[in-house]
């Protein structure tokens, strides 16, 4: 396959690895930020092929993972409702609230669908005028444009039957939260590619900056993060911290214009709660107030939902890099991706399922 | 079809009915199920001329089968599998074709012979005539390739939206010679792995045909009876330990499933392992692993290292085994478990699916 070969060639790979190895003098830990690329890390055994001195953490960068309990029980009472189609990425199905998941919600009769695009969703609204249908719009800067199209279409459309239930994330506010924490231990970067294809990297700069870190934009193929941890490996045994693009076929400096001004158009800053990690300020997109009658939360009036967390599951120093899912208690025991007790086991892109698929035992 | 047959010729009409009944000889209706005329009428018109042979034409609510002399030594191989598919047609087969090779297969990774197959069909009020007759073709024709006789059935017809058109369940008889022993729990360290082919087809064939993906391809499903090639397989291969068929869970299931049964390791190749380039690209675009997708047409062989290389030539020669491939080894450390070696030349668990297959989200 084209674009994807020659990024898992394996002479390549091993000849960048060789260099890693010349390159690093001391331990070095580099945070990559996207959940899509610790599975890649471990799918393709890369983390076992690196030098032992680079101590690879894991990022917050899986939207399945970071998005709060609370939202989800407001999900599950949303698609238990008769008249409501809820439509979602498949990945949200398993994730556990505090009682069921939408699996056991569609057993008891409600009418959940996984859809591959929220513009599916606009269409069963359009094709079904005597239903409800939400969408359950997750993701960081990389779902935002085509979840803000989705309601750009239903208003255009003027249909009176779509909402979606919005839990849009950003990355730079959870770089800041991340280096500014007393427990901080990254000290580079692998952004993650397909936000910055969407977001560019001029965002970074600041970080890089003020935080005295390297930030390589990086891709998801074996050669692509390789690459990505060379880069990083080599600023950071220069001392420097700059923003660099290891990923230029997909990411330019000022990213997708268009897409950003639909994000802008649909969408503005808010606070929001990351599951396991608490209330970062103005970390996520919310409805703006001229798009409101969109807004799922305000339709089925669910705002008042409140929900605690598990008390075992250590989700977040996970999602923040400070703990690995063999410091818990529960993992591979009490929790497994058949029985997770929080979102890192259950998304293809968690940490906690990262492991336990690849590296259990 | 072995309801009881009755004298058709001998039926009697009442009286006459104002206005006459509609014939219902387009779609299935719930007096299709009623054990009635019309019930009669659609196994003798719909259901016995695609599966004539001497069981049926007992005519009995049972067949007779008087054993041979020869296969008096023989062990008896018993099996049954449930077909629901949706659509009920998709490139390269249908669920006639799956519902006859799911119970072929098997009973040949047994190292049986099938013989007879049985076959009952749960019928959903509103299927048109014309589809039944389709599926049966294809169950006809794929039960001639295979070499078995479909000997009793039944039928019974749900109200509508009570089943998804046609469900059908195959149950299968089949002989073994008693020297052959196979079976998951048999793999040795040392051993070589085998599978026969591309994985991942026929998954991908039917999400494809469920306008799922929102793009069409060329996949075609590999349903395909097995039992010819197992049968040259033991040829040369006697001493074969496990053969599987990789179907629902897909062949990394099916390699965990025997890593636990036999108490062994498995190492696999990654890089050996045969994807065809449209499944590849489909799996890349929607976050699906081909190791985890449904095959209907393959096999995992387990075989002794001295007879390996005989084994994949054999297969490799069969009709459906073109492109069979040496994917790895049994090893004794770690047991229980299956380990990959990555393209890029590490090395990982390879795990069983857990729940359902989600595409990821960006």
């Amino acid at each position: 396959m084209r674009y994807l070969d020659e990024y898992r060639d394996r002479d390549l790979a091993h000849r960048m690895i060789n260099q890693i190895k010349k390159i690093a003098t001391r331990p070095w830990a580099i945070m990559e930020i996207c959940g899509g690329q610790t599975h890649s890390f471990m799918r393709y055994g890369l983390d076992e092929l690196l030098p032992s001195q680079i101590d690879l953490v894991h990022g917050p960068g899986c939207p399945v993972c970071v998005t709060p309990l609370e939202l989800i029980d407001k999900a599950l009472t949303i698609a238990l409702q008769p008249k409501v189609i809820f439509t979602s990425f498949g990945d949200m199905l398993r994730v556990p609230g505090s009682q069921d998941d939408l699996f056991s919600i569609r057993a008891k009769g409600g009418k959940v669908r996984v859809v591959y695009s929220p513009l599916d969703a606009v269409k069963i609204a359009k094709e079904n005028p005597d239903h409800q249908v939400v969408f359950f719009a997750i993701g960081f800067e990389t779902t935002a444009p085509v979840n803000a199209t989705s309601v750009i279409q239903a208003k255009a459309l003027n249909l009176k039957n779509y909402s979606i239930l919005v839990s849009q994330v950003c990355v730079p506010p959870a770089m800041h939260a991340i280096l500014s924490s007393p427990a901080n231990r990254v000290q580079a970067f692998l952004a993650a590619g397909h936000v910055c294809s969407v977001m560019g990297y001029w965002q970074y700069h600041p970080i890089a900056e003020k935080y005295h870190v390297p930030i390589v934009v990086t891709g998801f193929e074996p050669v692509d993060l390789l690459n990505g941890v060379r880069m990083a490996v080599e600023q950071l045994e220069k001392n420097q911290a700059m923003v660099q693009n290891a990923y230029p076929r997909v990411v330019s400096e000022q990213g997708n214009k268009p897409a950003q001004k639909i994000i802008d158009q649909v969408f503005m800053p808010v606070d929001r709660n990351w599951r396991g990690i608490g209330t970062i300020p103005l970390s996520g997109l919310g409805l703006r107030p001229e798009y409101s009658e969109f807004d799922a939360e305000l339709r089925f009036n669910v705002s008042h939902i409140q929900t605690k967390e598990s008390e075992v599951c250590i989700a977040g120093d996970i999602l923040q890099g400070i703990k690995k899912p063999s410091n818990c208690p529960a993992f591979g025991t009490a929790c497994t991706p058949e029985h997770p007790l929080g979102a890192p086991m259950v998304s293809s892109e968690g940490t906690c399922s990262a492991f336990y698929r690849f590296r259990r035992g | 079809m072995s309801d009881p047959i009755e004298n058709s010729e001998n039926i009697v009409i009442e009286g006459a009915y104002c206005p006459l009944p509609l014939e219902h000889s387009e779609q299935i209706v719930i007096g299709h199920g009623s054990g009635g005329k019309m019930t009669h009428d659609l196994i003798q018109k719909v259901f016995h001329p695609y599966f004539k042979n001497e069981y049926l034409a007992q005519g009995n609510d049972f067949s007779l089968i008087v054993p041979d002399r020869f296969d008096r030594n023989k062990n008896w191989v018993f099996t049954t599998d449930s077909h629901v598919v949706t659509p009920l047609f998709f490139p390269g087969g249908d669920i006639g074709r799956l519902a006859i090779c799911g119970t072929v297969n098997d009973i040949c990774v047994s190292g049986g012979q099938p013989l007879f197959l049985t076959a009952g069909f749960i019928i959903e009020e509103g299927l048109s005539i014309s589809v039944l007759h389709k599926v049966l073709a294809s169950m006809r024709e794929a039960a001639n390739e295979a070499g078995v006789s479909i000997i009793a059935g039944d039928t019974k017809v749900v109200e509508k939206g009570k089943a998804d058109q046609l469900f059908i369940t195959t149950s299968g008889f089949g002989l073994a010679s008693p020297l052959i022993q196979l079976g998951g729990q048999f793999a040795k360290p040392g051993d070589q792995v085998i599978i026969t082919g591309t994985i991942g087809d026929h998954g991908i064939a039917v999400l494809a045909a469920r306008g799922e993906l929102g793009f069409s391809s060329d996949i075609q499903s590999d349903v395909a009876p097995l039992n010819h090639m197992v049968q040259s397989l033991l040829e040369v291969a006697p001493h074969t330990h496990v053969i599987r068929d990789p179907t629902r869970g897909g062949l990394a299931t099916t390699l965990n499933e025997i890593a636990r049964q036999s108490n062994v390791g498995i190492v696999i190749d990654e890089i050996n392992i045969p994807v065809n380039p449209t499944v590849h690209s489909v799996c890349e675009l929607m976050g699906f692993d081909p190791l985890y997708i449904a095959n209907e047409g393959k096999l995992v062989i387990i075989v002794p290292e001295e007879e390996a290389d005989l084994a994949l030539k054999e297969v490799q020669s069969t009709l459906y085994g073109g492109k069979a491939a040496i994917i790895g080894k049994i090893v004794s450390e770690p047991p229980k478990r299956v380990l990959l070696k990555t393209t890029m030349g590490g090395t990982r668990i390879l795990d069983m699916l857990a729940g359902e297959m989600l595409p990821r989200i960006c």
